[in-house]
């Protein structure tokens, strides 16, 4: 882009600027409209029409590295692999993880988390807390946003079970499977 | 009924324009003294978005100050992740590794481009070339949908550490990136021809919002401001950091250093981001992306895992935080708007003692009333859009 330093006759004439901006966005227009008829009938898939998506009933794949919703992953035997050593509480900037650790009777080498809970309404999705566990026990790699509605503060707060299911249920159902929940949880409000 | 007409009171009145306009992004008042729709004066307030910045860094350790600065200059947050950094590297005398420098280069420009199209964009929408903005967005969509697969967020990238970055780039990145250029080559084509001799925008942009280059220097005008005014002044080439001497870019000038001259400044400079990105990308070489330090930087996954020195050193740098040695030091990158600066002081325990930011749009809003003073009030807002205030980093 240049810059145009005396307007001539071309500029001052406003219409054949006018026509040629129509001539822009008219092949714009018309290109989309082709290319989403031509989607509608199943054709040409892989042209990308208009980049707006129709979010919910299409989406975009979250990336490998998309930082999601929190899980506490799981020993084979189904207990969680925390053992309340209270890094990722350390390492949260936004002081949002409360854990209180519990000893097993049988167990003298490790603890455990009785409560484990994480606020998401103060969460900010930066992923220090994975970074900082030295056990590989808590990940954000569900690939699923963080829930937007509820009913009460309480409705944000994931506490151990739900953190701990949300592994069991990655497991069985898959990301896709998992978001798709998520996302139906919507279209019932 | 001329003679009525003549004696109609000429006083001037104020007007308060904000807090929220809906023509101003970001929150900001202007006082404004205006003798019809002349402005003589404007009084500008920010502050409207203080979130405290820098106490809440003094509170934290210097690892978890790179979430605050991703919320400064929300518009490119992975300057700020770079210059703050950088800073704290600086004081701390650590060299990063090659590979790492390139991605921080290539990362960097991304978000200058970002940065250059979300202010052209919106201020050519509130303009009313409304297409023009959104086919920039739409620039904008395709490059952040990039960042989002390499920094695992579309915004709050949090990407970069103290000694290097948190991952590498994804697979296939090169490729990506090429696709997405070809896109916003097309796009900015698009939105060239449809702005550049459109003379309903030359007439709004042009002559408007003037600073002359003692002032723009008098005020400390950094950036696409000062550059537009004709003074060859870029962080990058002035005093160059990471790669950037080995890269070969232009400084785009403008002469008057009017509005105009600000936006083909800044779509000039997305162009020469765009080779920077090229470039680097043909010269990245192979390697880690993290110096092997063990003071500053948390060890390999297996590491912790499988050794009990790298789990002591893994709690240390948690528990502790990074030990930065006592000292202070002033570091600058070059961010979207200008020279933005971190100025820290460490004691040398595990939390800054004093960080601060010179924000680039703060010291931009003080020369405002300079800017507007003798134009209308309709002038107003292309002449605040080309600043591109950032809340976030204006008011911290
Ligand atoms: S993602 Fe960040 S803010 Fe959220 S719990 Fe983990 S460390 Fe805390
Ligand atoms: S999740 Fe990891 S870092 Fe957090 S308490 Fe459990 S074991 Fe420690």
């Amino acid at each position: 882009m240049k810059r145009v330093e005396e307007m001539g006759l071309w500029e001052r004439l406003y219409f054949p600027e006018v026509l040629r901006g129509l001539w822009v966005t008219g092949c714009r227009f018309w290109r989309n409209l082709i290319v989403h008829t031509l989607h509608l009938f199943g054709l040409a898939k892989d042209i990308q029409a208009a980049i707006t998506v129709q979010y919910p009933d299409e989406r975009l794949a979250y990336p490998e590295t998309f930082r999601g919703r929190h899980r506490l992953t799981l020993h084979d035997d189904g207990s969680a692999k925390c053992t309340a050593c209270f890094l990722c509480a350390t390492a949260c900037p936004a002081e949002c993880i409360y854990i209180e650790a519990g000893e097993y009777p049988d167990n003298p080498v490790e603890k455990y988390p009785v409560r484990y809970e994480i606020d998401t309404l103060r969460c900010i999705y930066c992923g220090f807390c994975v970074e900082a566990c030295p056990c590989d026990a808590i990940r954000m790699d569900t690939g699923v946003h963080p829930a937007n509605w509820g009913f009460s503060r309480q409705d944000f707060v994931e506490n151990k079970e739900l953190l701990m299911d949300r592994s069991r249920q990655l497991q069985a159902k898959g990301r896709e499977g998992l978001y798709e929940e998520h996302v139906r949880r919507y279209q019932h409000v | 009924m001329n003679s009525e007409r003549t004696d109609l009171p000429i006083e001037t009145m104020d007007l308060q324009m904000g807090p929220s306009h809906p023509a101003t992004h970001g929150t900001i008042k202007f006082n404004l003294k205006l003798e019809g729709e002349k402005v003589l004066d404007c009084d500008v307030e920010v502050g409207y978005l203080h979130r405290g910045f820098a106490k809440s860094c003094e509170q934290a350790t210097w690892t978890q100050v790179i979430p605050y600065t991703d919320r400064l200059n929300y518009a490119s947050p992975l300057i700020n992740n770079v210059g703050y950094a950088m800073a704290v590297e600086k004081l701390i005398g650590l060299e990063i590794t090659p590979r790492c420098q390139y991605i921080r280069v290539i990362m960097s420009e991304l978000s200058r481009i970002f940065d250059h199209l979300t202010c052209c964009g919106m201020t050519a929408s509130e303009l009313g070339a409304i297409t023009a903005g959104f086919y920039m967005l739409e620039a904008r969509e395709i490059l952040m949908r990039i960042i989002e697969a390499v920094c695992g967020a579309r915004l709050t990238v949090t990407y970069v550490r103290i000694g290097g970055v948190k991952h590498d780039l994804p697979y296939g990145f090169a490729g990506d990136i090429e696709r997405a250029f070809r896109i916003v080559r097309k796009l900015l084509s698009d939105c060239d021809r449809l702005l550049s001799r459109n003379r309903i925008f030359l007439d709004r942009m042009s002559g408007v919002g003037t600073i002359s280059e003692e002032m723009a220097i008098a005020y400390g005008l950094t950036g696409p401001l000062l550059r537009s005014t004709g003074v060859r002044y870029d962080v990058r080439k002035a005093h160059p950091y990471l790669v950037y001497d080995q890269l070969d870019f232009e400084v785009p000038l403008g002469t008057k250093g009017d509005n105009y001259d600000r936006f083909v400044v800044r779509i000039q400079e997305i162009e020469q981001s765009v080779r920077i990105v090229e470039q680097a990308l043909k010269k990245i070489p192979p390697g880690p992306v993290t110096v092997d330090d063990p003071r500053f930087v948390l060890p390999e996954k297996e590491r912790v895992h499988g050794s009990i020195e790298g789990l002591m050193h893994h709690f240390k740098i948690i528990m502790e935080g990074i030990k930065v040695p006592p000292g202070e030091v002033y570091f600058a990158v070059e961010g979207g708007n200008g020279e933005l600066g971190f100025y820290i002081v460490s004691d040398g325990s595990g939390k800054p003692y004093r960080i601060r930011v010179r924000p680039p749009s703060f010291i931009a809003m003080s020369a405002f009333h300079e800017m507007v003073k003798g134009c209308m009030v309709a002038d107003l807002i292309p002449t605040f859009g080309m600043i591109n205030m950032i809340g976030g980093e204006c008011d911290r």
